[in-house]
């Protein structure tokens, strides 16, 4: 691979000092290139390898599971038609991750008000650590779907539990993060605030969210990860529309290409919510970081 | 003399309790009158910063109190504002809305918005800060911040500002421009200002007396200088100056021969700062 990237470098650097009026053009044909050879190239080489191992492993006559050109050619109906709707669970994938989507909205947010506000509790007061803390402790490693039969007894219906299920799996490092970040508020900011005289709602607005901001993401981050995590296995019990039924629905009927499917919008789609939270956490804390 | 502007009175200060109980301040007394610039000088450690966060109101005093413009200090407040070492802007918030924070919060029911917003640019303006409103602290150098910081504080329209070591962290370059920027400032604006420092040509030059702290535990003031040097004062006319260099001379042979960082503890008489004349009563 070191021989033909050489080969790249010195060709574009060749044609800015060779052509003398158009060395804007060269100047951007440069910059492409070499955002194609560092960024574009490696992923799309290792996919590829990875694929071709894939269709290589699978292709055998004994496979007990598809290749990539089978899965395309299995799913493809699926693949280009998202959105129809054939009543009952049979319905398109978007409206499937949709149906996931909203609930791991609603259990997130709720996790997000209640985490925030319960890690500010226990950022600000040491009774209030020393009391939860221990409880937290505990029952932040219990498993996601642990939860689940207790939810079902509670709320005697599948939707409310699976978004109770996803609230209680998001709600743990979002607190943790909040409270470290509290805690971790600079004495300098403090006395700026006793200086100023802010009040209570002013503190909390101007000094402490700003400030515990980063840590409140990363927080943010891991819970929306853990979310996705967790809704994908409890839709499996639940049943209904939604991505992980969807996924189990498909191994009762055998159709291992639409679990394959699934699993790379699974896969996706987790991606983006992960960047989405980094974007808003990147835009919110602007400049907070660096002091 | 009871009507002086900034009283420190009796003040003792002990940290931690039983016998992990620390006095770091014994008996520090000291009167400013209003428009006095006070330098406050010695070695690390010796509580001279402990002595500027109990007038500012950030720490109590475990006898002893502060008394300003007849009112005892309690707590901190916008009468008080302090310049701190390491500028403490809200990094989140821009060059304007870091001295929008404090005049909104000082002057939100005495003056309109339109009123607020040009008395803050007044303040940026005044310390050359007009070019930047709209940068964030991150993006600005450690003097141009600690720029931001005077403009906050002044902002306030505190009756004593407060400096803790302002320029300690800046190269000389900077120090000495910001230095000569806060002496136009007073001339104009004629502050109460009590500066903690630790360089002795900075206290020399900026103010009208430097009090003298011994060394801790159990630190008071050992002396009082007075620098009637005339104002303005050119820090390059002054490297000359007979009496400029005496002060230098003095307060060094204070730190220096008086104050040796490594001997052992003297317990000088506390001293009642009169201004008028230099109070020598050391040990």
């Amino acid at each position: 691979m070191s021989v033909p990237m050489q080969r790249n470098r010195i060709w574009p650097a060749m044609l800015a000092t060779g052509l003398g009026d158009g060395s804007v053009m060269s100047e951007r044909l440069r910059s492409l290139s070499r955002f194609l050879l560092h960024r574009a190239l490696p992923p799309v080489l290792v996919t590829g390898a990875l694929l071709l191992l894939w269709e290589l492993l699978a292709s055998g006559p004994a496979s007990t599971l598809p290749t990539p050109s089978q899965v395309l050619s299995d799913t493809w109906d699926l693949i280009v038609d998202p959105f129809y709707d054939n009543g009952g669970t049979d319905v398109g994938m978007g409206w499937q991750i949709l149906a996931s989507l909203e609930r791991v909205a609603y259990g997130f947010m709720l996790a997000v008000l209640v985490g925030v506000s319960l890690g500010v509790l226990i950022g600000q007061s040491t009774w209030a650590m020393r009391g939860l803390d221990p409880v937290f402790q505990v029952l932040r490693t219990v498993p996601p779907l642990a939860w689940l039969p207790l939810s079902l007894a509670a709320f005697q219906d599948s939707n409310p539990s699976a978004i109770f299920v996803i609230f209680i799996t998001a709600i743990w490092p979002i607190i943790i993060n909040t409270s470290v970040g509290v805690r971790n508020i600079p004495e300098d900011y403090r006395n700026v605030s006793r200086v100023l005289r802010l009040n209570g709602a002013e503190y909390f607005l101007k000094i402490m969210l700003p400030a515990a901001a980063p840590y409140i993401f990363s927080g943010l981050r891991i819970g929306v990860g853990l979310s996705w995590l967790a809704i994908v296995a409890a839709e499996m019990l639940i049943g209904g529309v939604g991505i992980g039924f969807f996924i189990w629905d498909a191994w009762n009927s055998s159709m291992i290409s639409d679990i394959v499917l699934a699993l790379i919008y699974v896969g996706i789609v987790g991606f983006l919510l992960d960047r989405l939270v980094a974007f808003i956490g990147n835009r919110v804390t602007r400049g907070t970081v660096a002091g | 003399m009871s009507n002086r502007y900034l009283t420190i009175e009796n003040v003792d200060k002990t940290f931690g309790q039983g016998a992990a109980a620390t006095r770091v301040l014994k008996d520090v007394n000291l009167k400013v009158d209003q428009g006095e610039f006070i330098a406050i000088i010695g070695h690390s450690g010796c509580g001279k910063s402990t002595v500027l966060n109990i007038v500012a109101g950030l720490l109590d005093a475990t006898t002893g109190g502060v008394i300003l413009d007849g009112k005892e200090v309690t707590a901190p407040g916008p009468d008080r504002s302090v310049v701190f070492q390491n500028h403490s802007l809200l990094p989140w918030l821009t060059v304007y809305e870091n001295v929008a924070l404090a005049v909104d919060k000082a002057f939100r029911k005495t003056m309109t918005r339109a009123e607020r917003r040009a008395w803050i640019l007044k303040n940026l303006d005044m310390v050359n800060m007009s070019h930047a409103l709209d940068k964030r602290p991150a993006e600005i150098s450690g003097g141009m911040k600690q720029r931001v910081g005077i403009a906050r504080a002044l902002s306030m329209q505190p009756k004593v500002l407060l400096l803790d070591e302002p320029f300690g962290a800046l190269d000389a370059l900077t120090r000495a421009h910001l230095q000569d920027e806060v002496m136009r400032i007073q001339a104009e604006l004629n502050n109460t200002v009590l500066m903690i420092t630790h360089d002795v040509d900075e206290a020399v030059l900026l103010s009208d007396r430097i009090v003298m702290m011994t060394n801790g535990p159990e630190a008071t003031i050992g002396e009082i200088l007075d620098v009637d040097l005339p104002r303005p004062r050119d820090r390059i006319v002054l490297a000359d100056d007979p009496h400029y260099n005496h002060c230098r001379h003095e307060v060094l042979r204070f730190l220096h021969e008086k104050q040796r960082k490594v001997q052992p503890l003297k317990r000088p008489a506390p001293v009642e700062g009169t201004g008028a004349t230099r109070s020598g009563a050391v040990a």
